[in-house]
């Protein structure tokens, strides 16, 4: 409650501090208009025809399903890998054995190409939603496993010194002492595995799911329909600098104030 | 911790007896003894390394005794570390009132406890709100004398705490210190490796030397703390530092000039075999000057191994 409000009052600084981001985003549309009217609407449809397809898209109701089936399987990968890669990584943050064991391993699967998994899954489950969540698992896990191994790594002898002479309860040990460091690793891992999430979701749709956004990109590229390709490519990019920007971002601002530098 | 139990007849004060220490094979402390009773600040005082930090976390109990006793009659102590060790997530208020929070205090009661002390050591209400990287190196260590002082602490453990800190700010948290000190008849326990420090704030000294720790001896100031003055802790830092047994144990060479040199050879580095003017000799002519060295029983032993 008190995160929502401060949320909600830090939001028109936040927002007026974002004019800088909007002044270069749209020098990024210039760019595009330019490159549309050198090579023409095939090769690149200029930045009103895609946002009007993308509109079209919108009113018509066809584009709400595409983006609801991407969406959840984007979030049901992330949350396992959000579970899985938290409870994991602290817990091989605990054993100095098990986090020298498990760094090779973490390197392995960060060095794998998303697109091989998604070969792999698609062997294995086939054109259902499981093959996108797998690979979104997969791709997101070891970002996350990582942020909590490096958060139990370096927590600070000298503090626990200071919380044992202080005699802090074994409770306050977790809560004042242990959780504020771990998470100040975590959650810059959480959005980190968010856009890599999304990324590889449309990705896997493309080439293994009858639906959802990759599935509409495929089947606007076979039609080399361009502005519908640019308007899809538009939606997911802005789905996820909403969320970025609006809900995480803020939210991090808010829980990591103590880190902010300066006055 | 074998620190508090109020219900207790032990009397006020911190007793250590036959203290030995040993990480791994390394003998750290060797025949430890001391009494601190309420209301007197004493100053461990050594070279680096002479076991002054395990000592002190003996004494707090954030370390297992091996061999030896330590027995604390205070109600509450509380440690202040050499740096500020602040949680960085928690404002400067909240950082204040730690240890009362560990002590399940509600929530309003710990912060006004908190502001109060904190108003008292100079901080400003608005630097209370501040987050610890927002302040001084000055303000994070008031804070975390602050955080030590407002559990009201019987017992007062300082380690160095002041060791990073310019001389005005230094004579400034040593006036509040004393200042708290006198009126609570809390006893403090401080390790420093700055004489001048030691003869400034501490109604005793105990002189460590290394390898493995042991104390040597024991100089009393018979001045209380708030009516020395910079003229009597200038001439007494230099006392101390002509003092044979200060000089041995800090690995310094015998003084060439005077009387006390007459008879001891150029030794140079081999401080632990020089021959040093025994206790009598220095007891004697330290009285005029108000310092004491006083051949405690329970130093016997290491007394006499320093004074030949």
């Amino acid at each position: 409650m008190r995160l929502l409000r401060a949320w909600a009052a830090g939001l028109p600084a936040y927002l007026w501090s974002g004019w800088g981001a909007i002044a270069s985003l749209l020098l990024l549309f210039a760019a595009w208009e330019a490159v549309s009217l050198i090579y023409g609407p095939l090769v690149m449809p200029d930045p009103r025809s895609a946002f009007g397809t993308l509109l079209g898209l919108i009113e018509s109701g066809a584009a709400w399903p595409e983006l609801a089936a991407t969406a959840r399987r984007a979030m049901s990968g992330y949350a396992l890998s959000l579970v899985a890669g938290s409870f994991l990584g602290l817990l091989a943050g605990l054993s100095m054995t098990a986090s020298m064991m498990s760094r090779p391993l973490v390197t392995v699967l960060m060095g794998t190409p998303p697109i091989a998994w998604l070969v792999l899954a698609m062997l294995w489950f086939g054109a259902s939603d499981g093959t996108p969540v797998f690979t979104v698992f997969v791709a997101a896990f070891p970002v996350i496993f990582i942020g909590a191994l490096q958060g139990t790594r370096t927590l600070d002898n000298q503090l626990r010194g200071m919380a044992e002479a202080f005699r802090l309860p074994r409770r306050m040990m977790f809560t004042d002492v242990y959780l504020p460091h771990v998470v100040s690793y975590l959650f810059p891992a959480w959005i980190a595995a968010l856009g890599t999430s999304w990324k590889v979701v449309v990705m896997a749709e493309l080439l293994a799911t009858q639906d959802g956004v990759g599935a509409a990109l495929a089947a606007s590229r076979s039609h080399l329909d361009t502005a519908a390709t640019m308007a899809w490519i538009a939606a997911v990019v802005g789905l996820l600098l909403a969320v970025e920007y609006l809900v995480l971002e803020p939210i991090k601002r808010e829980v990591e104030r103590w880190r902010e530098q300066g006055r | 911790m074998s620190v508090s139990c109020p219900t207790d007849t032990r009397p006020r004060e911190l007793r250590v007896d036959g203290l030995n220490h040993a990480f791994g094979r390394d003998e750290v402390l060797a025949g430890i003894g001391f009494r601190l009773p309420a209301g007197e600040v004493a100053a461990l005082v050594g070279p680096s390394g002479c076991g002054k930090t395990t000592l002190l976390h003996l004494a707090a109990g954030l370390l297992t005794v091996q061999e030896g006793q330590v027995s604390n009659g205070f109600d509450t102590t509380a440690f202040m570390f050499q740096q500020p060790r602040l949680l960085p997530w928690q404002t400067a208020l909240d950082n204040i009132a730690l240890g009362l929070k560990a002590a399940g205090l509600a929530r309003a009661e710990r912060h006004r406890r908190a502001r109060g002390i904190g108003l008292r050591l100079g901080l400003a209400p608005r630097d209370l709100d501040k987050f610890p990287h927002q302040l001084s190196g000055g303000m994070q260590s008031r804070v975390a004398l602050a955080r030590a002082l407002v559990l009201a602490p019987d017992l007062l453990l300082l380690d160095e705490p002041f060791s990073a800190l310019d001389v005005g700010l230094k004579e400034e948290l040593y006036r509040l210190l004393l200042d708290h000190q006198a009126a609570r008849a809390m006893g403090v326990l401080m390790i420093t490796h700055d004489l001048m420090e030691a003869v400034r704030l501490s109604d005793a000294i105990l002189l460590m030397a290394p390898a493995p720790g042991r104390i040597v001896c024991r100089f009393e100031l018979d001045v209380p703390a708030a009516q020395r003055d910079d003229a009597w802790v200038y001439r007494h830092t230099a006392e101390l530092l002509q003092n044979a047994v200060v000089r041995d144990a800090f690995g310094m060479p015998p003084l060439m000039t005077g009387a006390v040199a007459a008879g001891a050879p150029a030794a140079g580095e081999q401080a632990a075999e020089t021959p040093v003017t025994g206790m009598p000799a220095g007891g004697s002519h330290a009285s005029a000057l108000r310092l004491v060295a006083t051949p405690d029983p329970a130093l016997a032993r290491s007394v006499s191994r320093c004074g030949g």
